[in-house]
């Protein structure tokens, strides 16, 4: 298939035909939840059928990352064509086939800094859901100031020795693998003795300890490392030179979080959504419908400023510090979003045996994402400083 | 391109002090400056090339009003370039023809009489037209009819039968018998009129598209206008965050310039945030309105009410990082926030624009 030099019309028709026959009915409502999402790797365990059919077929023809080249398995798809496919699934109400952070961080820094060999051997497996990984950055007393990692990397000639703990790594009991900021040099100053690393999980002297979340999963470990053993081959790009890849791929994750908000093309109207929760066609509490209107308006100005973002990505200017915008509006209005529709819901949503019991869930998790890949005040810093320009 | 080339000449012909002077000296039009703004085509930005405009579209038009907006700068831009043009241009005779070169040269300016009661609400117009022989007579009031004292022509918003959506616009000399023109003392320091309308005889010449269907030629009129009013907007905002941003740096207290305290930068930070927000949808109205207008109205009211959000937070900040500096004459600040109040009322106001949304996002 080579969707890539087609025009946006013809890419769209036979995408449309294509998603006809591949993307299985079941897959095709709308769910993109905690409990729905593909996570793929090793160990994964399918939902149904339905959802490693869909999977796979994706994953074949490179739309698990529809941006990356087609050289790794990626469809390679434009900017413009990836917009014709988000498009495409939004129509059909399809679910994401595959998401990861492979896909949304690992992959993007690789094919930025990895080398060659470093990219064959592991985008393919990222693209075809074989590999999960986890992000090994935070550590008990480098949280916001993340520089500040004491987990050690010492050069032991033909490998490196890894010893330290890691913590609030999401699914790191799930992952494969693991990418982590490790120390390198003790004696530099703290953003120059960094490296960014490769770890297997399945390695000797690697082991997680779950923590329950308030939402009563467990999604994130306490991740310890004793006397582990790396191949040196497993850094990414140069030795002590890993905050700089640290810093590109925290700004693939701030947009990554920050488009979990309802764009302009990723998702449904949210009076659609409440008027479902609250179980009417119309929002009638005048409160609740002034504060929903607001929320649209404002996801509706975010999700645009994320397309104009992509769309100066692609020109070549890069978007840089303004991620923590994007970053800081869009996952303080997801809470919104989600402070709404539990009051839409009423009783039901606050039931978790009810006919909206996911619903809360969701809510509690929503509480992270203004602290996870760094917090709203950390976002506030960094415009403040770099963009504006105020005294530190 | 087009935005350096008006902030320069904004900068040097039309700084806020101007409006300062302007206020002072008791006037609200400054022929002179219109006159440059024509010679630089920016009165005909909308009007096509054969009426002797430039047309560049709505997304420039935007342009030119965002940077009208960071000075201050006082025209009937938005009344005769943006919203006559547009509905004249919907129109096809040889009148509208002739009336779109005498904007496109500077040598006509116009107002829109729509508003009645305090908010705006064009399909509640009840200004009456009845028929009178061969022709018609208006007979009612307007209020808040901006830049109304001084225009040479108005455009009027009548009711012409019981239908929601009965009404007929007409375009009409300002000095036709029957019109009366008082001042509104606007508290920005612009123009706008009341204008009662006492017997005044109209025909059918004087009717811009067809009677009864007065929506069909001003809503593409509103529309232009509310999205140029929001990129004014945004520039006000722009122009009051660069001010007080400046003072974050230079103003020392406690043996530091403020700016250094965590407390005033993050409030900076989420005000320059919501102004990037902001700026995307702007532009996109902007678009919308040049590629595919028919489709354009969720995208303005989008625009619109996310301007009077930005513009309000703007210049409450403003005043408030300066603290009593603010709160006086002798600062431009407060020129900010009066110009913030009007443009909020102006073409909608917050709710109206937020139910227009939610209409088209099936609330
Ligand atoms: C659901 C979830 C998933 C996560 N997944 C991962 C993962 O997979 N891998 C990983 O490495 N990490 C992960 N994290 C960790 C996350 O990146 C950190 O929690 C985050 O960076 C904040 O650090 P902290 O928790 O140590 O808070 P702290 O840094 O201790 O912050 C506490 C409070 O102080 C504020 N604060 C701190 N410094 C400043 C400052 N300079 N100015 C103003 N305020 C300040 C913060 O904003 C916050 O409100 C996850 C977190 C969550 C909640």
């Amino acid at each position: 298939m080579s969707w890539a030099t087609q025009d946006p019309e013809s890419f769209r028709q036979s995408l449309r035909s294509w998603l006809d026959t591949h993307c299985p009915q079941a897959m095709r409502d709308g769910l993109n939840t905690e409990a729905t999402i593909c996570w793929g790797g090793k160990n994964w365990e399918f939902t149904s059928k339905h959802q490693k059919l869909w999977m796979q077929n994706a994953a074949e023809v490179g739309l698990t990352t529809p941006r990356w080249p087609a050289a790794y398995g990626g469809a390679g798809l434009s900017r413009e064509q990836d917009k014709i496919y988000l498009e495409e699934l939004a129509r059909i109400n399809a679910r994401m086939p595959l998401l990861s952070f492979g896909i949304w961080m690992l992959g993007p820094a690789l094919l930025a800094f990895g080398s060659e060999a470093q990219k064959q051997k592991y985008l393919p497996q990222i693209i075809r859901g074989e590999q999960r990984w986890c992000q090994g950055y935070s550590e008990p007393g480098a949280g916001s100031d993340l520089a500040n990692v004491q987990t050690k990397a010492e050069d032991m000639g033909d490998h490196y020795l890894i010893n330290g703990q890691k913590i609030w790594t999401s699914y790191a009991d799930k992952a494969d693998w693991i990418f982590a900021l490790v120390r390198t040099d003790r004696d530099a100053p703290k953003h120059k003795g960094i490296s960014f690393i490769l770890i297997d999980m399945e390695s000797e002297g690697v082991s997680t300890r779950p923590i329950q979340l308030i939402s009563g999963a467990s999604a994130f470990c306490e991740t310890f490392f004793d006397n582990v053993k790396v191949p040196k081959e497993n850094v990414v790009g140069e030795v002590n030179k890993g905050w700089d890849i640290a810093k590109y791929l925290l700004t693939h994750e701030r947009e990554m979080i920050s488009g979990n908000n309802q764009g302009l093309t990723s998702g449904r109207p949210l009076g659609a959504v409440l008027a479902q929760t609250a179980g009417e066609e119309r929002l009638s509490d005048a409160s609740l419908r002034a504060a929903a209107m607001e929320c649209e308006i404002d996801a509706l100005s975010v999700g645009l400023t994320l397309e104009r973002y992509k769309d100066q990505a692609e020109a070549g200017a890069g978007v840089g510090d303004a991620s923590a915008m994007l970053k800081y509006m869009g996952t303080e209005l997801n809470k919104q979003r989600y402070e709404l529709m539990m009051s839409a819901g009423g009783s039901e949503a606050i039931d978790t045996d009810g006919a909206h019991g996911d619903l809360a869930m969701d809510w509690l998790r929503s509480k992270a994402n203004s602290i996870e890949g760094g917090t709203s005040e950390v976002m506030l810093g960094i415009i403040s400083r770099r963009i504006l320009g105020l005294p530190g | 391109m087009l935005a350096e080339s008006a902030r320069g000449f904004l900068d040097a012909d039309a700084p806020v002090s101007k409006l300062r002077k302007m206020r002072d000296d008791g006037k609200t039009h400054d022929p002179e400056l219109w006159a440059e703004m024509a010679a630089m085509g920016w009165c005909g930005v909308l009007v096509p090339e054969d009426n002797g405009g430039v047309d560049m579209g709505h997304a420039a038009a935007g342009v030119i009003a965002h940077e009208l907006g960071k000075t201050l700068a006082v025209s009937p831009f938005l009344s005769t370039a943006v919203m006559a043009a547009t509905a004249l241009k919907q129109v096809d005779s040889a009148a509208s023809a002739e009336r779109l070169s005498a904007i496109a040269e500077g040598r006509l300016t116009y107002a829109l009489a729509l508003d009645e009661t305090s908010k705006f609400a064009p399909e509640n117009s009840q200004l009456a037209c009845e028929k009178s022989g061969n022709g018609f007579r208006l007979n009612g009031q307007k209020s808040f009819v901006v830049d109304g004292g001084f225009a040479d022509r108005v455009l009027v918003l009548a009711r012409s039968g019981e239908g929601p959506e009965d009404l007929t616009l007409f375009d009409l000399p300002a000095d036709r018998a029957g019109i009366t023109r008082n001042d509104q003392a606007m508290i920005d320091s612009r123009n706008a009129a009341r204008l009662e309308f006492d017997n005044v005889d109209a025909t059918g010449d004087d009717i811009i598209g067809a009677a009864g269907d007065a929506m069909t030629v001003l809503r593409p009129a509103l529309q232009a206008g509310q999205a140029a009013l929001s990129a004014e907007m945004t520039g006000l905002a722009a122009g009051a965050a660069d001010m007080t941003v400046g003072y974050l740096k230079e103003r020392q207290q406690f043996g530091r310039p403020i700016g250094s305290f965590q407390a005033l930068q993050h409030r900076a930070a989420h005000l320059w945030c919501e102004m990037e927000v902001t700026g995307s949808a702007i532009l996109h109205a902007g678009r919308m309105l040049d590629s595919d207008p028919g489709n354009a109205a969720m995208a303005v009211s989008l625009a619109k009410a996310r301007a009077i959000k930005t513009a309000k937070l703007a210049v409450i900040e403003g005043v408030q990082m300066h603290g009593g500096i603010g709160m006086t004459d002798a600062f431009d600040m407060g020129f900010f926030m009066k110009r913030a109040r009007v443009a909020s009322e102006w073409l909608g106001d917050y709710g109206y624009h937020a139910e227009q949304v939610a209409d088209a996002r099936g609330f």
